[in-house]
């Protein structure tokens, strides 16, 4: 320590040199040749033209016809669409189910809690390909919800409910898998909630409802925004989910980069949409940034 | 004067009770570890009255304050609110509210916001919450503040806007729990003062909890002393102070000696006893239960009065002085078991006077000795 140089602004960057290496190594540079990427040209076999364009953009919206006139095209943008829709519905799902868990946890002897919370973060220890798999053999033709159905006869040997290989399927196993992402947040804004506000608000005659809703809500949006978006920004990039509850037939952004970069061998145009997905979150997470500075300000002492 | 007489009203005042508690229980947990924090808790609180429930911690006042409010619910017995029983009426619908003793304000809702929110549930009129939360803080001289939020405020500030938050409504009854106890001792000292003019001002019955004698006798029209979930004493400051019901009581509320003693004499308004150091002594006889022999003697540390050897009750000699400044505090040993604990207001007297190993003569008045009823 003693060899630091005395002046402080150097010293501070210097100390901070490690963290700023790693943020520009494994970040900047790989998104900053993700944005290169997606101005140049497709090459025929995978890899990138070393020319300008802006054709990967334009592909999201037009089809380029024979005579090479734009057509617009909503297939790309139907794909968007569904995956916004898809991690919106499993955003709502997680805060649905995840709220009253996350209540139940802060509600507990504190010795307890951390063994419930030990036990939501428990699926995280087993890899997420084979969690996945394991609901096809719930959803899937014959598994566990199918089979009643057939025992009972109420559906024929070739019958199926047909719960896997849609939406549906997709928005199960995205709300599975992102369900604890949920639950941390929140119960770590209801942890800190100090419940003799709940007996303030029912002491001003607030009914049960109303003290949830006037009070304990506001108190932990916070937790409540965080867990949306930790959920939320994943869902809308993810690749497992839909390639595998969804068939390949129902895509979203995370399959479709997946395959302009793989089978298609578009690089650029897997790039742009890349980009269009962090353009996306940034926006989410400038709207936390906001929400978070008011909370900043509650808590001023 | 026994603890049941104590706790009555006088029949025209009964009437006009604004809480009357009826063998109130209250058990936590069952079986082996059952807990009784609430042990047949009977008196009445009158409309209109600055009501305080003093006690150690652990004594149950909080208890009973908490099953007023119904955060929590009683085992056994009645509560009723101006006639009406409320025992199994919930929070949210008693016209009861409560000061916090952490003010518990909402952090996210301005000071305005905040003395509003009752009169909200309340669906009153925009127009009159308007004008209630504008009196509220005029009230409790926080006018200027009605756009801060909570943690933008002192600890005295937020006490003021929790016990505007608590008026607006105009409850039937304001519950205080230790309101005083996280301010500086100025600020405690003139809200004290504050408090007892608010209370007479709007005419809700108060009722405030405190481990403060001090507290409980400066504000209190009446105060009852609770211990191990009992009600010791219901009574004036003054009778608490002045006559203590038992010996708790009398060591609780203030400093007081205590020396046991035998009857020698037979009764009469005083009776003529010998302590067990041999001194004889007589004393105020009211207390007397008939056929009692063995008593113990209480004293208040002020009512001894200092004079010349020989010239007084008993003799002894000063084993330690304290110097408070206004007053001294003396121990003098008389040859009982404890030494007599004495405090002399300085005023004229100069303190340097009295030195540790003096010996004085000590003047205990029959009316300043009082037998206790154990």
């Amino acid at each position: 320590m003693a060899n630091l140089p005395s002046n402080p602004a150097l010293r501070r960057t210097l100390s901070l040199a490690p963290a700023l290496g790693i943020i520009g190594i494994f970040m900047l540079i790989p998104v900053g040749i993700i944005a290169v990427f997606s101005f140049l040209e497709a090459k025929s076999f995978g890899g990138v033209v070393w020319s300008f364009s802006t054709d990967a953009y334009v592909q999201l919206l037009y089809e380029r016809a024979l005579d090479d006139s734009l057509i617009l095209s909503p297939g790309y943008l139907i794909i968007i669409w569904r995956s916004f829709l898809l991690a919106g519905i499993a955003m709502l799902c997680c805060l649905v189910v995840g709220f009253p868990v996350a209540y139940f946890i802060s509600r507990q002897p504190l010795q307890h809690r951390n063994m419930w919370i030990l036990l939501i973060t428990i699926p995280f220890w087993t890899n997420q390909l084979v969690r996945t798999f394991a609901w096809i053999i719930i959803l899937g033709r014959n598994g566990i919800i199918e089979a009643p159905f057939h025992w009972v006869g109420i559906l024929g040997s070739d019958d199926t409910l047909g719960l896997m290989y849609s939406n549906f399927a997709i928005a199960v196993g995205l709300t599975y898998t992102f369900i604890p992402l949920m639950v941390l947040p929140i119960y770590a804004s209801l942890e800190k909630l100090d419940f003799t506000l709940v007996e303030a608000a029912a002491d001003l005659y607030s009914s049960k409802w109303e003290a949830f809703s006037k009070v304990i809500i506001p108190l932990s949006k916070p937790g409540i925004i965080a867990g949306c978006l930790l959920v939320f920004i994943p869902s809308l990039g993810a690749f497992i989910q839909p390639d595998l509850l969804g068939g390949g037939k129902n895509m979203m952004l995370g399959t479709l980069v997946q395959f302009q970069f793989s089978t298609a061998r578009n690089w650029p145009f897997g790039a742009a949409i890349a980009m269009i997905l962090l353009a996306a979150v940034v926006i989410f997470l400038m709207i936390y940034a906001r929400a978070a500075r008011g909370q900043q300000k509650m808590e001023l002492h | 004067m026994s603890v049941a007489q104590a706790a009555a009203l006088p029949i025209a005042e009964r009437a006009r009770a604004a809480v009357e508690l009826d063998n109130v229980e209250k058990t936590y947990g069952t079986g082996k570890s059952a807990v009784k924090a609430l042990k047949g808790v009977s008196f009445d609180i009158a409309d209109n009255e600055f009501f305080t429930l003093l006690g150690p911690s652990g004594c149950g006042k909080t208890t009973l304050l908490r099953a007023l409010a119904w955060f929590e619910s009683v085992t056994a017995g009645t509560i009723r609110l101006f006639g009406e029983d409320i025992v199994d009426v919930p929070t949210y619908k008693r016209s009861i509210n409560t000061v916090f003793q952490h003010y518990s304000l909402f952090p996210h809702m301005s000071v305005a916001e905040n003395v509003a929110y009752g009169l909200k549930r309340l669906k009153k009129s925009k127009s009159e919450i308007e004008a209630t939360v504008a009196d509220m803080l005029e009230l409790v001289k926080m006018t200027d503040f009605a756009g801060r939020l909570p943690a933008q405020l002192s600890g005295g500030q937020q006490q003021r806007v929790a016990l505007a938050r608590a008026l607006a409504p105009h409850p039937k009854v304001l519950l205080l729990d230790e309101p005083l106890s996280a301010l500086d001792l100025k600020l405690r000292q003139s809200m004290r003062q504050e408090l007892k003019q608010i209370q007479a001002r709007t005419g809700i019955t108060f009722i405030f909890v405190t481990h403060d004698q001090d507290e409980a006798l400066s504000m209190s029209d009446r105060v009852a002393v609770m211990s191990a979930g009992y009600v010791q004493q219901v009574g004036t400051p003054n009778e608490i102070y002045e006559h203590p019901a038992n010996r708790f009581v009398a060591g609780f509320v203030g400093d007081a000696n205590f020396i046991d003693a035998q009857i020698t004499s037979p009764v009469g308004d005083t009776v003529t006893c010998r302590t067990k150091g041999g001194a004889v002594l007589q004393a105020d006889a009211r207390n007397l239960l008939e056929g009692q022999r063995d008593v113990t003697l209480f004293l208040r540390p002020e009512k001894v009065k200092l004079a010349k050897v020989g010239a007084a009750t008993v003799d002894g000699e000063i084993t330690d002085i304290q110097y408070l400044g206004n007053s001294t505090m003396m121990q003098i040993d008389i040859g009982e078991a404890e030494p007599l604990v004495v405090t002399e207001p300085l005023g004229e007297v100069d303190q340097r006077l009295r030195q540790v190993g003096d010996r004085v003569g000590v003047i205990l008045s029959p009316s300043a000795l009082q037998i206790l009823v154990e």
